[in-house]
């Protein structure tokens, strides 16, 4: 048993798994931009949600990226390097997601708000379906050869497996996030959000159960297909609890479903962490895919202090911004400017 | 183009791009954070005005650089799949820490800062400021220790093929990377020098030809006030501070850049002779400094470039600290080069169609000779702006004249050209190498990588060309949306960043309610939830 190269695939599986909790509602409020709010006030009570947290919810995936990295070079080139357009789409769908949150509000026209909107659903859809067929795709397998290396071509990573992964993390992301809203918001907004919640929960926990189950019957271990019957246990719970008015247990009890999945998947892969379609000798596995222990080893003691550190400022943040958001709060847009519009490079001063 | 040409001009382009936002993110933030303490100090109104202003344009342009932010990090493995399998264990580490201890500290603390105006107290909100710029400056300190390994490898050990950590002290302080973050830091400042300078003098201008500010006979400014919202004196008072403080800031980040820049030249003299000749165009050995050569810097062959004005001795200043110490040119350096690595890459699979083929040591000389000179040079006209700026708004206000403030405005970009300069000189200067050899590394094998060795080899061209092509088109899109933004936000003065000023009578005491429409049925003013950046 390899100690640290095994705590530091528990560890980007922690990462992981804390990015997908934690974007997990921010992506699926930015799809909500488009599927669930009515106007432009409700938009805006679904981006004020988000608004002080999705940037350090990003920071998750950079950090999982770079621990992947650092920990597992390996892993990390071989997947990105596989993954090249997939990844590219990913990308560009959170340059723009990124940007649309700060720019959407800087110009007063029905226009330029419509086309950041766009951005924002599109860009969070895109990401989450990314996202999830990457992960998808590092517990099923991808063409690689001897090097690592993906054979057959820029599209050879596909499966139906990045499929279901897109969807399972799309689907997910959807639900987390209307039962963020109901927890977050008030009024309508809070109250369309929990009975959507109770409506869709059975179909968008689909896609994640199924890849879930999927891993179970490649690789599954004892205690993995444990946490799978947990997972769905506490799925239910989130539906049962929502349906009595208890919005914060929902929600709890949908991360406790994401948290005991996603163990279930990396769990059972485990010890590979990227297998190999064309043989499994060619499988990455945290041996052979890992960092030196001294490299490891310094990483777990700076991520010791620095990771409750993080998860301890974090969420101090949703507490300093613990209060509910409501149509009834949003001000009117600001407009600004007329009086002093400056014709500096137009008009001889 | 082949997919490694392709590979290193995205990596080029994202990278300069994604630097230009960066220095303006850690410049403008630290100034940021000094005006807000001192609205914190001593509650003037202007001070007030300042950090909501620069720090409305501070963060149009950070999220600019969160962005493209993420492209750099996803690049080593997408497309530079074999250098990431050979630096993985010692370089991977850097980029980790950075996004552990720096990206969240940013990111989470600046939410904190841009939707806590309500909820935290002054002190805390002021102080989560602060804490989102140490992390921007942490952020700076572990990529250019990365960078650093990269131009100068420590602290490892060659380990089947591959180098591996050893000593985690000597990679994190790294000689290279104890000068270069200084330097970096300084020309971040530059940028957010600059910045201020152009601006507040536009400002300053505009409010002379409205009428506002007028000139007694002396010279001496007599702020006016104009019967619309935000142009009162309080406006004259925030440009001609803004305008100072962007001054005195760039002519000691200039000072500073150059000071830190000469310790690293000297370094890089000793750490890598091939890319200062290269800096130089001097292909013999010698000692004088080149103020213009031409010839065809472009070739690998150095009888074609001929050094018109030459001074003596300062070449060996500037390398060795004397006047007199020979200093290699490119032509005894390249013997030396060949003898060391070999003259032509390996037969290996791992260079694709450039195995066996003959190295070229002398990185593109048109490049490292003019980018180190527009780098001294912008940063220095900068300074110099800086300056003469500080001597004609002594007397409180800048000239009418339209082009001097043209002249201001297109100054901003000076600075930026300058950090752009120095980084593709440098890594240019790398060249043919990603991994530079470490000279003192004797006794271990020597940790070195091509750049040819590099690029992903599953990766096809046409993949990369997708995504050059791809980011390109999205980096000038939002490069002309950030701009079209800074300038409506530039133009809009003081209200475009405290709408508050526009809409209700301004009070010293307390901020005004946007929009004065308190939530129904609360009778809390609306903003009593969030601050509502959204």
């Amino acid at each position: 048993m390899e100690l640290l190269p095994t705590i530091w695939f528990i560890a980007i599986a922690v990462l992981w798994t804390g990015y997908l909790f934690l974007e997990g509602f921010d992506l699926g409020v930015g799809m909500l931009m488009k599927l669930f709010a009515r106007n432009n006030t409700e938009r805006r009570v679904l981006l004020n949600t988000i608004g002080p947290v999705w940037d350090g919810n990003e920071v998750w995936l950079l950090t999982a990226a770079g621990a992947t990295f650092a920990a597992f070079p390996l892993w990390y080139a071989s997947l990105f390097s596989a993954l090249y357009l997939p990844l590219l789409v990913v990308l560009v769908a959170l340059i723009f997601r990124a940007v649309a949150f700060e720019y959407r509000g800087k110009v007063d026209t029905d226009s330029w708000r419509a086309r950041w909107d766009w951005a924002i659903a599109l860009g969070s859809f895109l990401a989450a379906f990314g996202v999830g067929a990457t992960l998808a795709l590092t517990t099923t397998g991808l063409p690689l050869n001897a090097n690592g290396d993906r054979e057959g071509g820029p599209l050879a990573w596909f499966s139906w497996y990045a499929v279901l992964g897109g969807l399972a993390v799309v689907c997910f992301s959807l639900l987390h996030a209307l039962a963020f809203l109901a927890l977050k918001t008030d009024g309508d907004v809070r109250h369309r959000a929990r009975s959507w919640f109770i409506r869709l929960l059975p179909v968008l926990l689909l896609p994640l159960a199924g890849w879930a189950v999927s891993v179970q019957v490649l690789a599954g271990k004892p205690w993995t297909l444990a946490a799978v019957a947990v997972a769905v246990a506490a799925a239910a719970a989130a539906w049962f609890m929502a349906c009595n008015g208890s919005e914060g247990r929902a929600f709890a009890a949908l991360g406790a479903f994401l948290v005991l999945g996603s163990a279930s998947i990396f769990g059972a892969v485990f010890p590979v962490v990227l297998p190999s379609t064309l043989s499994p000798e060619f499988n990455l596995t945290i041996s052979n895919a890992s960092s030196s222990d001294y490299t490891l080893g310094l990483m777990s003691i700076v991520a010791a202090v620095g990771l409750p550190l993080v998860i301890a400022y974090q969420a101090w943040t949703y507490w300093v911004f613990r209060r509910r958001v409501s149509a009834a709060d949003i001000p009117e847009a600001h407009s600004f400017l007329p009086a002093v519009a400056a014709k500096a490079f137009t008009t001889k001063g | 183009m082949d997919a490694l040409e392709i590979a290193r001009w995205q990596f080029g382009i994202t990278t300069v791009y994604h630097f230009m936002m960066v220095p303006l993110t850690i410049g403008l933030g630290l100034v940021v954070a000094i005006m807000q303490t001192m609205w914190h100090r001593t509650g003037k109104q202007e001070y007030l005005r300042m950090t909501k202003f620069w720090g409305k344009l501070f963060l149009i342009n950070f999220i600019m650089g969160v962005a493209t932010g993420i492209v750099q990090e996803f690049q080593f493995g997408m497309a530079w799949s074999e250098y990431s399998r050979f630096v993985g264990d010692v370089f991977g580490a850097p980029l980790a820490l950075e996004a552990l201890l720096a990206f969240f500290v940013e990111s989470t603390f600046l939410g904190l800062w841009i939707f806590g105006w309500k909820q935290l107290k002054p002190g805390i909100h002021l102080a989560c400021l602060w804490i989102a710029v140490v992390g921007s400056l942490f952020s700076a300190y572990f990529i250019i220790v990365a960078n650093s390994w990269m131009q100068h490898p420590v602290g490892v050990e060659m380990i089947n093929g591959r180098p591996v950590m050893t000593d985690a002290w000597a990679v994190f302080t790294n000689n290279t990377a104890l000068v270069a973050v200084p330097h970096t830091l300084m020309g971040a400042l530059a940028v957010a020098g600059g910045f201020l300078l152009g601006i507040a003098w536009y400002h300053l201008w505009r409010r002379r030809r409205d009428g506002i500010d007028t000139v007694d006979a002396n010279g001496n400014v007599v702020p006016g006030e104009a019967g619309i919202p935000g142009r009162d004196r309080a406006d004259h008072t925030v440009w001609i501070r803004s305008l100072r403080i962007g001054a005195v800031v760039a002519m000691i980040s200039f000072a500073g850049t150059a000071l830190t820049g000469d310790l690293q030249g000297k370094l890089m003299f000793e750490q890598q002779p091939m890319k200062m000749a290269a800096a130089e165009a001097a292909c013999h050995d010698g000692t004088g400094f080149s103020v213009l050569s031409i010839g065809n810097l472009g070739s690998q062959n150095c009888d074609d470039i001929v050094a018109l004005i030459e001074v003596p001795g300062i070449l060996s200043f500037l390398a060795k600290g004397d006047f007199t110490t020979e200093v290699q040119g490119v032509n005894s350096l390249l013997g030396q080069y060949k003898a060391d690595y070999g003259t032509h890459l390996p037969d290996n699979p791992i260079y694709g169609e450039r195995a066996g083929q003959e190295i070229q040591y002398v990185p593109v000389m048109e490049v490292t000779y003019w980018g180190f000179r527009m780098m001294i040079g912008f940063g220095g006209l900068a300074a110099l702006a800086a300056l003469v700026a500080l001597w004609v708004t002594r007397k409180g206000t800048v000239p009418a004249s339209p082009w001097l403030m043209r002249l201001a405005v297109f100054g901003i970009l000076a600075p930026f050209g300058a950090n752009a300069a120095g980084w593709i000189f440098t890594e240019m200067g790398r060249q043919p190498f990603v991994v530079a050899p470490n000279p003192d590394l004797n006794g271990i094998d020597q940790v070195f990588m091509f750049t040819a060795a590099a690029v992903s080899p599953g990766v096809s061209a046409g993949e990369l060309l997708t995504s050059l092509v791809v980011l390109t088109t999205v980096y000038a899109l939002l490069l002309v949306v950030e701009v079209k933004l800074l300038v409506k936000y530039i133009r809009g003065g003081i209200v475009s960043a405290m709408p508050e000023l526009a809409h209700a009578p301004v009070d010293e005491n307390e901020d005004a309610t946007p929009g004065g429409n308190g939530g129904p049925g609360t009778g809390k003013p609306a903003d009593d939830v969030l601050a509502f950046a959204y």
